[in-house]
């Protein structure tokens, strides 16, 4: 990485060599001082890198993400975003809507919780559009660029990022529900493969919201874009209410909503019934976005870099 | 490496309608700081973009640290330092976490990164403030993290596009006087800067920049023999006294000065000029109500090398 840094490495493994083949002979002061020499002293020229090693540009991730979860800490408010928002909706949801919907809370629960948390994981990926836009709009994006780190690092450590996020409302959801009555009717295993789903889900739909954060002209109309976009999607779903209580001209548009499938695939996973074909196609609806959005989102990153 | 430390040869950058450089030719040799100058919109943000990689020209090359910084882009990366224009460090992290966070991205241990950070901040006397959200910093503090956060790598060309801009005068000399220990460490300085006093300053060569072309360049003191560096203004409190003074003026300064608006001007006048102004005025028992010796402003040397005073373009720009 740092050439200065590896010029320092290569003279002390010289100097180590050289050490032991004189027995030790030299003292410990001439050592420090042979040292000090070396830093003072003009480093003969390193042929420097020319590009990224792949285990740095892992490290340059981890250590992006790890700054896009320490940010948290100083601003409370964004963790009330993936916190307190979803718990105020699962609580208000239940206990206005669930007699009318389901009979009781406690058959609401079991039917809407698992969509809950497909919704909430939903809006949860706006803030890697936001934290990307804040990032272009405010010029970090070029002091990271001008860094001899990899390209793809500061993507992948936002996305990385989120994911954590995403883990800790997914759990924040789950144990909320388990402590209002909410219980898992399959295995541990189970619950395991409801979060790969949705990770896996979380990853590819956040290429969407890469896509808003880098065209929007600032993180105010991230927020906006999105959430406008999402409401329509995630309401005109079976996350709230079962799609046979819907007029029939809808029901078509709601079964075909990923939405839908994956609250599907989540209520398979962790009440019991069918499991294998919406999970199926929610990895099918992954990858599709996937491969529309993540080139759409790098070519208009590269073109919103070059002006 | 070579002696030249940048090398810029006929670049061209193009927004769109605007032409932002219009074929740039720059050198700055090793070690040297390179003063460059010009007003809104005249190009020292594109040329600084393009000589730190974030962005390539539509034609001509550069080299950094013998590198091209297109097809070479990450080596130059790997030996320069960006402080741009608008500070950009990030709010929502303390100064002690930016810090640390380049130190990591630049392959530094943890206590490597911290022991860095903590160094880099003392120096830029931050500690006070190491632990508090840079949200909270005032700009010249803003300016001296975003000047550390460069510095976090030891970079050995350095970027520093308007660092002064916008501060007040206490933090500008603060901020000059971190630059010239970084300059006599052995850094080599690419400067940019609207203020002629600035780059008169801290510069070994300027290169004057309008309308994306080099349009002057040399020593600051060749440049200034150009413009004349400075300008001796007096306003007498009696007008009827404006051609006595205009004939102190005459004689201390050695040339007949201008007599406008009840004031008398002399360009090109040197420091001892002002004070022999001085005794000779109250010698004489002439009373007056405005004396200033006036450095050359960036509109003088516009003045000078075009003919023309500089023509504000568009006000601000960044996309
Ligand atoms: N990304 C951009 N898109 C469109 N025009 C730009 C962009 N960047 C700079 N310009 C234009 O190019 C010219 C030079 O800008 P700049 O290099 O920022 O000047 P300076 O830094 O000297 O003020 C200006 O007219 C500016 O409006
Ligand atoms: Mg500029």
């Amino acid at each position: 990485m740092n050439p200065e840094r590896g010029t320092d490495s290569g003279a002390n493994a010289v100097r180590a060599g050289g050490a032991s083949s004189d027995g030790g002979a030299r003292s410990d002061a001439d050592r420090s001082n042979a040292a000090r020499a070396d830093e003072t002293a003009a480093p003969p020229a390193p042929e420097l890198p020319a590009r990224v090693p792949l285990a740095a540009a892992l490290q340059q991730t981890l250590a992006l993400a790890w700054r896009s979860l320490v940010q948290i800490r100083h601003n409370p408010w964004e963790l009330g975003d993936y916190s307190i928002q979803p718990v105020l909706f699962l609580v208000l949801f239940l206990y206005v809507f669930g007699g009318a919907v389901a009979g009781s809370t406690d058959d609401y629960l079991a039917f809407m919780l698992p969509g809950m948390i497909v919704m909430n994981m939903l809006f949860v990926t706006v803030y890697v559009g936001h934290g990307l836009n804040t990032d272009l709009t405010r010029g970090f994006f070029d002091r990271l660029r001008a860094l001899p780190i990899a390209r793809w690092s500061p993507l992948a450590g936002r996305i990385t990022a989120d994911l954590v996020k995403q883990a800790w409302s997914i759990v924040l959801l789950l144990g909320l529900g388990i402590i209002l009555g909410f219980r898992v009717g399959t295995s541990p295993l189970h619950v395991l493969a409801m979060f790969a789903l949705l990770l896996a889900f979380a990853l590819s739909f956040s290429w969407i919201t890469v896509l808003i954060g880098v065209i929007a002209r600032d993180p105010e109309h991230v927020q906006l874009f999105g959430f406008t976009a999402l409401f329509p999607v995630t309401f005109v779903s079976n996350v709230f209410v079962p799609v046979e209580t819907m007029p029939a001209w809808l029901q078509p548009l709601v079964n075909a909503n990923p939405v839908s499938i994956l609250s599907d695939a989540a209520r398979g996973l962790l009440v019991g019934g069918a499991v294998l074909q919406p999970a199926l196609w929610s990895l099918a609806w992954a990858l599709a976005l996937t491969a529309v959005f993540a080139p759409l989102s790098v070519f208009a990153l590269r073109r919103r870099l070059s002006g | 490496m070579t002696a030249e430390a940048i090398y810029a040869e006929g670049l061209v950058k193009r927004f769109g309608e605007t032409t932002a450089l219009a074929g740039v030719d720059l050198s700055v040799p090793t070690g040297s700081v390179l003063g460059l100058l010009g007003p809104n919109g005249a190009g020292k943000t594109t040329a600084v973009r393009i000589l730190s990689t974030l962005i390539a020209p539509d034609a001509g090359r550069a080299r950094v640290a013998g590198h091209d910084v297109v097809r070479d882009a990450h080596r130059v990366r790997q030996v320069i330092g960006l402080t741009g224009q608008y500070a950009s460090v990030d709010e929502k992290l303390t100064g002690l976490e930016n810090l640390f966070l380049i130190g990591r991205l630049l392959g530094k241990s943890r206590a490597d990164a911290r022991s860095r950070a903590r160094s880099l901040l003392t120096r830029f006397r931050l500690d006070d403030a190491a632990t508090r959200a840079t949200k909270t910093y005032s700009g010249g503090m803003r300016r001296r993290l975003d000047l550390a956060a460069s510095l976090v790598g030891q970079p050995r060309i350095l970027y520093l596009d308007e660092p002064t801009t916008g501060l007040d005068p206490r933090a500008r000399l603060e901020l000059w006087a971190l630059i010239r220990e970084l300059v006599d460490s052995g850094t080599t300085v690419l400067l940019t800067t609207q203020y002629l006093d600035e780059a008169d300053a801290l510069a070994d060569d300027i290169a004057v920049i309008d309308h994306g072309r080099v349009i002057a360049s040399g020593s600051p003191e060749a440049l200034k023999a150009r413009v004349g560096s400075r300008t001796l203004v007096v306003r007498p409190e009696n007008p009827a006294h404006l051609d006595a003074v205009a004939a102190v003026v005459t004689e201390l300064a050695g040339a007949a000065p201008e007599v406008e608006g009840g004031r008398v001007s002399a360009a090109a006048v040197g420091t001892d000029v002002l004070p022999a102004v001085v005794r000779r005025l109250d010698r004489d028992g002439i009373a007056v109500s405005e004396l200033v010796l006036r450095g050359a402003s960036l509109d003088d040397v516009f003045l000078a090398l075009t003919g023309q005073p500089t023509v504000p373009t568009e006000t601000d720009d960044e996309p």
